[in-house]
């Protein structure tokens, strides 16, 4: 091998002081000649693809000890993975772990999408990595700007599309990892559109503290529901930057930052554990603050209005379901005692009526039907609702300047440009 | 706009303010909100040509107005500095600015990001977000791109990283090209 790359030196050299066609296609032949049986090698040793997990302890089995989580109780059916399909958009710092990741978990399906370049296309990288640790997994690589509206029609085609082996039409979750406002604006877009439930990430300029979070389009906040920080609060942004420095980047705490994404998104597709609606991450007290964020009824997006109102509609089958499953879950409870045996003679000191109850049905307490819009007892609120939002009409000055046409506009713009 | 000098002041407030809240997705409304944005250029360029400081170019390349093509120059030492200039609306205009591209300038200076778009971030994107629907493509060239070429042009310059295009042409004529170079 060595050799030949001296010798194919020589020739460039050479070439370089006459250029010669027909020497360039022998080089180009040798190169190919080169090249084949590095691929190959490389074939060889990358595992056959598994056509159906097992939880059976052997060394050719790269999944038992995923499948052992079934075993362990936590969940239910692993092998369902195999039906899911992620789109995950930016593939850099937390993107590229959060893939490898789900393919180690032998997810069905990875749809990449990024528009940078790292010698080759961020996404086709990706591909080639993802495909020799884990050959089960289907990847699509998307090289793309989604912000532009080209890109963006692309994008939701592809989150819509059928997968090539026609088993799963759509995705199941859209994973944010981009680094920046507007992608994410656009991500939101795509997914309230879609009615999408998805993910974002993020991790601070500082590179000390990130946070991931679920949105579900009319049921939770969108990325565009409350104002950035600056609009919101009116403080200059250049009290929260620092002049001159570009953006700080640490490995480990992207890699915290995917490992929380992809744990929430296991747990939301295979149905475990419980899927946090926001977690953040400060890593200099390690401190992971939780909470939940209700969509904005005045939200500037009205694809995330349109879902909010959609949302509302399905409240009764929704509040329905969920008394069924209490009340179901209550009389499970009831009927044996969890303690035959009481050595310390424990007992219930107040009577069990005392305890505030619902008086229209069953023994729920009321604090839990927070569900509806009705209040408890002795509550009153102290702000009416707030009526739908309207954003004020434009004061359109004369009806001479609204017929303008597009074209003679650009006519007078043209003529201004070339004067 | 604490921190804008006088003269960037009273050239914005010349400015038509926009109204329509539309993206390129918005169908008629997007076609509304783009008479907006070309009565705003056309007021912007004129008030320029009238204070003898134009500076840019810029058209629609393409029927959607969705691609935006043009030039800008930025005099220093007396010498005109030109640069292509191209930015695409994003879909999520008007919320989010468009990223305004010198894509000749890529890689000569860290105050980039990839693809030569200029960085907007820290003074501009926040005065862009707060007058959110009202600022348009020619108050981006004003806000964004004009202060941008203001800082970094000459420190572009001064350090060798962008030269004349008299320079360029004939290295061996250059002294002679700069004496008699004026702004053109």
């Amino acid at each position: 091998m060595e050799e030949e790359l001296r010798a194919l030196l020589r020739d460039l050299d050479a070439l370089k002081q006459r250029p010669d066609p027909a020497a360039i296609d022998r080089m180009r032949e040798r190169v190919a000649g080169m090249v084949t049986p590095v691929a190959v090698a490389a074939g060889a040793a990358a595992r056959s693809k598994i056509k159906d997990m097992s939880a059976e302890v052997v060394d050719s089995n790269p999944y038992s000890r995923l499948m052992a989580l079934q075993r362990m109780g936590i969940v239910d059916n692993y092998e369902r993975i195999r039906d899911y399909s992620v789109a995950i958009v930016g593939i850099g710092g937390v993107g590229s772990v959060a893939a490898e990741m789900l393919t180690r978990c032998g997810i069905g399906r990875l749809l990449l999408y990024d528009y940078d370049t790292v010698g080759m296309t961020k996404t086709d990288a990706a591909v080639q990595t993802l495909s020799g640790i884990n050959p089960d997994v289907a990847l699509e690589s998307y090289s793309l700007n989604i912000t532009t509206v080209k890109g963006f029609e692309t994008f939701l085609g592809s989150l819509k599309a059928r997968s090539s082996d026609g088993h799963n039409t759509g995705v199941d979750l859209v994973l944010s990892c981009v680094d920046n406002y507007e992608a994410r604006m656009v991500v939101n877009q795509a997914c309230n559109e879609l009615g999408q439930t998805w993910m974002e990430s993020g991790v601070s300029e500082d590179a000390v503290s990130g946070h991931i979070q679920l949105l579900v389009p009319g049921e939770t906040a969108c990325f565009a529901c409350a104002p950035p920080l600056v609009v919101a609060s009116g403080v200059d942004e250049r009290t929260l930057k620092r002049e001159g420095v570009c953006a700080a980047s640490l490995p480990t705490t992207m890699g915290v930052v995917a490992g929380l994404l992809v744990q929430n998104a296991l747990k939301y597709l295979l149905k475990f554990g419980q899927v946090s609606p926001y977690l953040g991450y400060n890593s200099l007290k390690d401190y992971f603050p939780t909470m939940e964020m209700k969509p904005n009824p005045q939200c500037s997006n009205p694809a995330c209005v349109q879902r909010q109102k959609e949302y509302m509609q399905l409240k009764p089958a929704r509040d329905a379901a969920a008394k069924a499953k209490m009340e179901a879950e209550a009389s499970a409870a009831d009927e044996c005692p969890v303690h035959l045996d009481n050595d310390w003679n424990i007992r219930q000191v107040i009577p069990h009526d005392c305890i505030v109850v619902d008086d229209s049905d069953t023994a729920t307490p009321s604090i839990l039907s927070t569900g509806t819009d009705s209040l408890p007892e002795g509550l009153v609120r102290e702000l009416p609702n707030a009526d739908s939002y309207q954003e004020p009409v434009a004061p359109v000055t004369s009806g001479a300047i609204d017929d303008d046409d597009l074209e003679e506009l650009q006519r007078q713009l043209d003529a201004l440009n070339s004067s | 706009m604490e921190g804008w000098d006088k003269g960037t002041k009273s050239v914005v407030g010349e400015i038509p303010l926009l109204s329509t809240r539309a993206g390129p997705r918005d169908g008629e409304a997007w076609r509304q909100r783009l008479k907006e944005e070309y009565r705003a250029l056309i007021a912007y360029t004129s008030v320029n040509k009238s204070k003898d400081n134009d500076w840019f170019r810029i058209s629609a390349a393409n029927p959607e107005g969705t691609r935006w093509e043009g030039s800008c120059w930025y005099v220093h030492n007396l010498r005109r500095y030109e640069f292509p200039l191209q930015f695409d609306i994003p879909v999520a205009y008007p919320q989010v600015a468009p990223e305004i591209e010198l894509p000749t300038l890529d890689g000569k200076t860290h105050k980039m990001y990839r693809g030569g778009k200029i960085c907007l971030t820290v003074h501009f994107k926040p005065l862009w977000a707060k007058n959110c629907p009202r600022f348009g493509i020619a108050h981006a060239l004003c806000l964004g791109l004009a202060p941008w070429l203001a800082a970094e042009v000459p420190i572009l310059v001064d350090s060798g990283m962008v030269k004349h295009k008299d320079d360029e042409a004939a290295p061996a004529d250059a002294a002679a090209a700069s004496g008699s170079a004026a702004a053109s």
